[in-house]
């Protein structure tokens, strides 16, 4: 298909694999974080690891919005719709995730409770008009690609005054997460020389966001598409920025990525939606300013309101070691679980159920086992 | 949950809400609420029943010549071994 085949040519790989190899320094590290899970399924997926030389690895990122969703909302979310008996609806990346107590939304299901799956925010609303006397509450997920669709959506209901129509809102930024992540001190820090920039969030945002990393922290950061050709071209220019001791945001991906990004989008989601003081992240813990909640004027169909929830503390799963996986501190086969008690068939952890976890990249490319040099 | 996928788009509704798209040898009906000026022939990247951005043709040429000039430069040739698809 257009835009995709041309990106993963195998020559064009060829030659970048050896500028890239060309342009490293011999006894200079190279630690690449890729904050975007679809980047490391597209690393795991062609196997660019291996075509890199032996002092670049790349660090995997927290960008995989089902992981980092703390197990606490996962039980607001199974309480809500339990004990509320509404219908929730989600995006399938949901349904497997372990929350508290080895339970899921797909147990939830199983044990009488209406959620349902959708694949785009339109479906749920139209669930709402087709289904007038169920109260539709839309689990809703992701980072800055995922917000606007949502924001669309509840722009819909109040036009179109749909009562029984509420979000749950867990939309997160990516921003307050890089920041988080460049901010932590070893032990809990990793060090990081570079970091492919998210491909798809930065449609939305554009690339200015990020001028924090290079002027905060004195990291170079490159937007990069998410076919195999736009992670090497992008760590090319990574590698040329750390040589030359230099550290800008620059855009690979610059057939999708503009420095303002979509300002329509964007007007959209700040007409519909507030930022929330704090949220947790499973792995960063608290952020301040890193997650939207519904604004003022559209509270009413905020479900957080609608349909108040109280749960008891969230249990993490015991050996899992997601948290440290999402920044970048370990990686999926450190975990005593990986391979063994934890696969894509039996997940115990969302790094594993996500096709953009970490663990579920390990798995499905199987390059765990050469994870001594692959990672 | 990012990914967005390049598709055609092959007619406009009259609203001009919604639009035909196709993957491959698949058609779609997908909103049209979060871009301005598409026109049937443009590629927008696809992300859950949504048009979230246009693809430029000129960028993605420019960006793949640039891919093909790096590799050139660097001489000489050796025998570094290629992508493969490990799925
Ligand atoms: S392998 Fe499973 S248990 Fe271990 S960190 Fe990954 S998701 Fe958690």
């Amino acid at each position: 298909m257009r835009y995709i085949d041309e990106f993963r040519d195998q020559a064009v790989a060829r030659g970048l694999a050896e500028a890239i190899a060309a342009a490293v320094e011999p006894g200079r590290e190279y630690r690449l974080m890729e904050f975007c899970g679809g980047h490391t399924h597209a690393i795991f997926r062609y196997g660019v690891p291996d075509l890199m030389p032996a002092n670049l690895r790349f660090v995997h990122g927290p960008g995989c919005p089902v992981c980092v969703l703390p197990i606490a909302r996962l039980d607001q979310a199974i309480a809500l719709a339990e004990r509320h008996r509404v219908t929730l609806c989600t995006y399938g990346d949901l349904m497997r995730v372990p929350a508290s107590g080895g339970r899921s939304l797909l147990t939830a299901k199983a044990g009488g409770a209406d959620v349902r799956l959708v694949y785009s925010t339109q479906d749920a609303l139209a669930l709402a008009r087709r289904e007038p006397d169920r109260q539709v509450v839309f689990l809703a997920i992701g980072f800055e690609t995922t917000t606007p669709p949502t924001a669309v959506a509840l722009k819909a209901a109040r036009a179109e005054g749909l009562t029984n129509f509420s979000v749950f809102c867990n939309h997160v930024l990516t921003p307050p997460a890089l920041r988080a992540i460049l901010a932590a001190a070893a032990p809990d820090g990793v060090q990081i020389d570079g970091i492919l920039g998210p491909s798809h969030v930065s449609t939305v945002i554009g690339s200015r966001p990020y001028a924090f990393v290079p002027e905060v922290f004195g990291t170079p950061l490159v937007i990069a598409g998410f076919e195999p050709l736009d992670v090497m071209h992008a760590t090319l220019m990574l590698v040329r920025q750390i040589n030359a001791g230099e550290h800008r945001v620059e855009n690979q991906y610059t057939r999708a990525v503009t420095e303002a990004g979509n300002a329509k989008a964007q007007a959209l989601v700040n007409e519909v939606f507030t930022r929330r003081a704090a949220f947790e992240w499973r792995g960063l813990g608290w952020l301040p300013d890193s997650a939207l909640a519904l604004a003022e004027a559209y509270a009413d169909l905020d479900a957080e309101r609608r349909f108040p929830v109280e749960v008891a503390a969230a249990r993490e799963v015991k050996g899992c070691d997601c948290p440290s996986i999402l920044r970048g501190v370990k990686r999926p086969t450190d975990c005593r679980l990986f391979g063994t008690a934890c696969t894509p068939q039996t997940p115990l952890g969302a790094c594993m159920v996500s096709s953009e976890g970490a663990c579920a990249a390990y798995w499905s490319y199987g390059r765990f086992r050469a994870a001594g040099r692959a990672a | 949950m990012c990914l967005a996928i390049p598709a055609r788009i092959t007619a406009i509704a009259p609203s001009g809400q919604e639009a035909t798209v196709t993957l491959g040898d698949v058609a779609k009906v997908v909103s049209l609420a979060l871009v301005d000026d598409v026109a049937v022939g443009d590629y927008v990247l696809l992300h859950v029943g949504y048009a979230l951005s246009k693809v430029s043709a000129e960028e993605a040429e420019r960006t793949l010549a640039l891919m093909v000039e790096a590799g050139l430069m660097e001489a000489p040739p050796s025998a570094a071994p290629s992508p493969t698809d490990a799925r």
